[in-house]
């Protein structure tokens, strides 16, 4: 598998929550796909990970799921952004953009040196 | 909010497992097809493309159990799981679980009970403002430490003292209450105005005392209390300015009190009535050198120490003795705090009680654990195979913990039932002296107790057997299969067995002596015959308060004939001054041929007992020598005294009394001759009098009593008669008769000789019966550990004993090896518990005078309780001995 990180904890939350924004309704399958796509094949993503992330989401109420059927016709369950979901992920993106920010800070001078 | 949601939903998702499980297969199972179907497509075989799917998944089962996890609450679920589980295996052996939560509960409902006994007596604050500040005050006498405070000490202390914020004095009394009903004796005390302020008692209506009103012949004031007001008054507002006849004098009121005001310091006790101290009629009030028991209270100012007072006072006291150098020779101010005034008395007896009940909780803990290791070595197996199977040590513990609590919370609701029954049952059994025993309640402490001493015995209880496990061989367990164990894992048991014998013996040991010391002291000779005397008070009527010496005389023998024409009454006497084991008063004399001495300290003391003629016949006491009184020992005929031996054998030695002459303070010019001698009266109670520095005693006839104390003699007096009937028709009859005689004299305090002998021995009772009642639940549960261990003995050794009687070994052989077992740990137990208990007893005997005439290694005592405990011990190994000679050699041959 080469090269791959793992998903750290917590950000996991995150990029479900940014793929349900992007992508509208979806089932899990489709999510670990796209996680996997969007991060160029860079992420180690174990898809039974996802599930037990999503059971968490749902229970804090940031997505809903329902069943109905896949692009080929096969039963699927569909998860979508709910309306406190969506607050959660700009929440969450301006900490992540915070944090990221700050660490940048602290790397980039080890970089001039 | 959010992660409250959360929680509640995965509540719910541990309960509702089934539905949501399927649901997520069925999301997994499309995840699945849909990778597989991707995977084809990118021209995987299908033995591939499914393998690929699933190790992407990272494996259906670790997907399915971390969604489980997160589905529910997986700490929650395993407790619960232990819950469940846990009470599966109590259900599965209710022999073993009502074993255990009895014992817990008799130990926590012994120990709760006695909590709230100790919480309420000695560690609830008084209901007092700043009750550190509070303090009892007493005259300190050459003769008597806590003596009582003259009222011109007392008001010359009141003025010169620095350190106290107020001072005030107090003193017991009765009134006749005439005008209101049928004439009633009601009691009273007497107080200064500081008195109510002092403590911060607000009246429910009117006002206090004002400062002065308790000044000598001031108008006649009365507070009453509440329920004075409710009884007799109707509680009618308008009470305040209306007059109370008492004693004959009209008393205005002025206040009504708080019911629930009470206090309980040396002789105050809470009244009907409070009336300033200057309207005490007695003419000795203004005298300094006089001891009328009257005693004080004091606040101390703030900031001020206990020490800085009591040397302020020791100052103010020494002061006054050179400006009083008779009256007030050697007498000093003596401060004690009202905590330690209110419960020294009875603080070793409580805590002696505490220490025993913890040690019932403690063999109630051996026992479970004792129980608790005996399964846990039957199950020794089911732990083996859970541990192979995965399970943590930790996790196990944990079930053994949840198991115990179990069984320990269980046994703490139990026992607070108990405790709550049993408290109930300790304040009937408390001795009536014991102060604050109105505020014994179960309260927030009481539970927090309770709830606590569970915990704890869970925990202690929980963790032995839980250890054991830890240490055991995993492997051997396996091998050993269902053969049991070996007998090295008996070692633990064996010993808690042998603390619990020791620790019951000690408690068999105390109540033991506790016992002795009862049954010497109702051996002990009270030196008259109580049965069949009765004691009552009597008040003669107001209207003859301030009557002539020749009226009152006459009064009184029209009285005493009444009484002794009531059917059924052998003798009756009069009697002021001392009564046996009721009250006490001194009688300072010298005898002809010694100088006048030249204060009371140097004075002859003497118990003075003022009687009547029938007093030697109606208290049963024997004519040792000479003659008593008779009817013609009267105010006219020359003075005369009897005496008893003790009196005889200290001043007169040898010599013969009859005939002697004695100078009585009082009389000082008029000599009393002595006519007689008496057998000596048990005075101070059973348990003191021997060891009472003061025991001669002296009798005085009544008719021969001066002017003034005649006068004192009519404001009520005690009566002693000896009837043949019972107690209640006795006094009733004589009720009626005193009534036909004048409707307006009083007759209280009935009481019998025996119930007042027997009152002053309530203390000890209480500890004996507590201190039995605690070593006989403390036998009860170390005979069922024994049993339980003797019994498991057995079953381990089933094939040992098989073994052996194939052998050829004889039934009683076996049974024999059983009892030596039981025996030897009996034996270890009685040994050690002899030493202790040789060492506690001489605790228990210093900390306070519990015992009477045994000593702490009386050999009776402990080769009894020896005998006893052999005897239960023998008792709980016979059952399992005889089950193990039933054993059947051939079968268990055959199992093997």
């Amino acid at each position: 598998m080469g090269d791959k990180t793992d998903v750290w904890q917590g950000t996991l939350a995150l990029m479900v929550l940014k793929t349900l924004e992007t992508m509208g309704p979806i089932h899990g399958y489709g999510i670990a796909r796209r996680i996997e796509q969007t991060s160029g094949h860079l992420l180690a993503l174990n898809y039974g990970t996802l599930y037990p992330a999503l059971l968490k989401l749902e229970q804090e109420g940031y997505i809903a799921s329902e069943w109905g059927l896949s692009e080929n016709n096969r039963k699927a369950k569909f998860y979508k952004l709910t309306r406190a979901g969506r607050k959660q992920l700009e929440r969450e993106a301006r900490d992540w953009e915070q944090a990221t920010a700050i660490l940048a800070r602290f790397l980039a001078p080890a970089k001039e040196s | 909010m959010r992660k409250l949601r959360a929680l509640w939903i995965r509540l719910h998702g541990i309960f509702d497992g089934a539905g949501a499980e399927e649901d997520f297969s069925a999301e997994l199972e499309s995840h699945l097809q849909m990778h597989i179907e991707d995977n084809l497509r990118s021209g995987m075989t299908p033995e591939q493309a499914r393998r690929n799917a699933l190790i992407q998944l990272g494996g259906l089962e670790q997907t399915k159990q971390s969604y489980r996890e997160q589905q529910g609450l997986p700490w929650f679920e395993a407790l619960w799981q232990d819950i469940r589980f846990g009470l599966r295996m109590l259900a599965k052996s209710p022999g073993f679980t009502v074993i255990a939560v009895v014992t817990l509960a008799l130990g926590i409902g012994a120990n709760t009970a006695l909590f709230s006994v100790v919480n309420g007596v000695l560690l609830n604050p008084l209901p007092y403002p700043h009750p550190e500040e509070l303090v009892t005050v007493h005259a300190g006498k050459p003769n008597f430490s806590e003596g009582s405070i003259s009222y011109p000490n007392f008001r010359d202390w009141q003025r010169d003292n620095k350190t106290l914020a107020a001072l005030a004095v107090s003193r017991g009394t009765g009134y006749n209450l005439t005008g209101l009903g049928d004439a009633e004796e009601i009691r009273a005390e007497l107080v200064s105005s500081d008195f109510f302020p002092l403590l911060g008692v607000k009246p429910v209506m009117g006002r206090l005392f004002a400062p002065h009103e308790d000044e000598i012949g001031r108008e006649p004031l009365v507070i009453i209390s509440e329920g004075f007001w409710q009884r007799k008054l109707g509680a009618r507002p308008d009470v305040l300015g209306k007059v109370l006849t008492l004693d004959g004098r009209n008393y205005t009121i002025i206040g009504v009190l708080p019911a629930n005001f009470n206090l309980l310091v040396s002789n105050f006790r809470a009244a009907d009535l409070y009336v300033p101290i200057g309207q005490f009629q007695n003419p000795a009030l203004t005298a300094r050198a006089a001891g009328l028991g009257i005693h004080g209270i004091a606040r101390l100012k703030p900031g001020v120490t206990l020490e800085q007072a009591q040397a302020d006072m020791q100052q103010v006291s020494e002061r006054l003795e050179k400006a009083y150098p008779e009256a007030d020779k050697g007498i000093r101010a003596k401060l004690i705090p009202f905590q330690l005034a209110m419960v020294r008395d009875v603080k070793p007896l409580l805590l002696i009680l505490m220490g025993a009940v913890g040690f019932v909780l403690l063999i109630a803990c051996v026992n479970i654990a004792n129980l608790l290791l005996v399964r846990a070595n039957a199950r020794a197996q089911e732990f083996a195979v859970r541990s192979a199977l995965g399970a943590g040590r930790m996790r196990l513990l944990r079930q053994l913990l949840t198991e115990s609590l179990m069984l320990s919370f269980a046994g703490g609701a139990l026992g607070l039932a108990l405790a709550a029954w049993g408290t109930q049952v300790l304040l009937h059994l408390l001795p009536q002296q014991l102060p604050r025993s109105s505020e014994i309640h179960m309260s927030g402490a009481v539970l927090a107790f309770t709830l606590l001493i569970s915990l704890a015995a869970g925990t202690l209880f929980g963790l032995m057997p839980g250890l054991k496990v830890f240490r055991q061989n995993l492997q051997d367990t396996l091998k050993e299969g269902s053969r049991g164990s070996s007998s090295s894992r008996q070692g633990a048991q064996n010993w808690l067995i042998v603390f619990q014998m020791a620790t019951t013996l000690v408690l068999l040991v105390g109540a033991g002596l506790m016992i002795r010391s009862l049954a010497k002291l109702s051996d002990v000779d009270t030196g008259f015959q109580p049965k069949g005397v009765l004691t009552f008070g009597l008040q003669a009527p107001s209207s003859m308060i301030g009557s002539s010496p020749e009226a009152t005389l006459a009064y009184l023998r029209e009285a005493d004939a009444r009484i002794a024409a009531v059917p059924g009454v052998e003798a009756v006497s009069f009697s002021w001054a001392a009564l046996p084991m009721q009250s006490d008063d001194e009688q300072l004399f010298w005898l002809e041929g010694e100088p006048r001495p030249q204060s009371q300290n140097d004075m002859h003391w003497a118990i003075r007992y003022i009687v009547g003629p029938g007093y030697l016949k109606a208290m049963g006491i024997p004519l040792l020598k000479g003659r008593f009184f008779t009817p013609s020992d009267d105010e006219h005929a020359p003075r005369t005294v009897v005496i008893d031996d003790v009196f005889a054998r200290k001043l007169f030695g040898n010599a013969d009394p009859i005939g002697k002459r004695v100078f009585l303070e009082q009389f000082e010019n008029d000599p009393a001759t002595v006519i007689g001698v008496v057998g000596h009266v048990n005075q101070w109670g059973l348990d003191n009098d021997a060891v009472n520095p003061l025991r001669a005693e002296i009798y005085q006839t009544i008719m021969q009593l001066p002017e003034q104390q005649l006068g004192l003699v009519l404001m009520g007096m005690d009566v002693v008669m000896r009837s043949r009937y019972d107690a209640d028709t006795a006094f009733q009859s004589v009720r009626n008769a005193l009534v036909q005689m004048n409707h307006e004299q009083v007759v209280y305090n009935p009481a019998t000789m025996e119930s007042t002998i027997s009152g002053t021995l309530a203390g000890r009772r209480f500890a004996m019966i507590l201190l039995a009642a605690f070593a006989g639940t403390a036998l009860l549960l170390a005979s069922i550990g024994m049993y339980g261990v003797i019994s498991y003995l057995v079953v381990q050794h089933t094939r040992d004993i098989g073994v052996r009687m194939a052998l050829g070994a004889d039934r009683r052989d076996v049974f024999r090896w059983v009892l030596a077992r039981g025996g030897r740990l009996t034996a270890f137990g009685a040994i050690i518990g002899i030493a202790a208990a040789l060492g506690l007893a001489d605790v228990m005997a210093s900390f306070s005078s519990l015992l009477y005439g045994v000593h702490t290694y009386d050999p009776a005592t402990m080769l009894v309780v020896i005998a006893v405990l052999t005897t239960v011990a023998f008792a709980a190994c016979y059952f399992p001995a005889r089950r193990a000679t039933r054993v059947d050699p051939m079968r268990v041959l055959r199992m093997e």
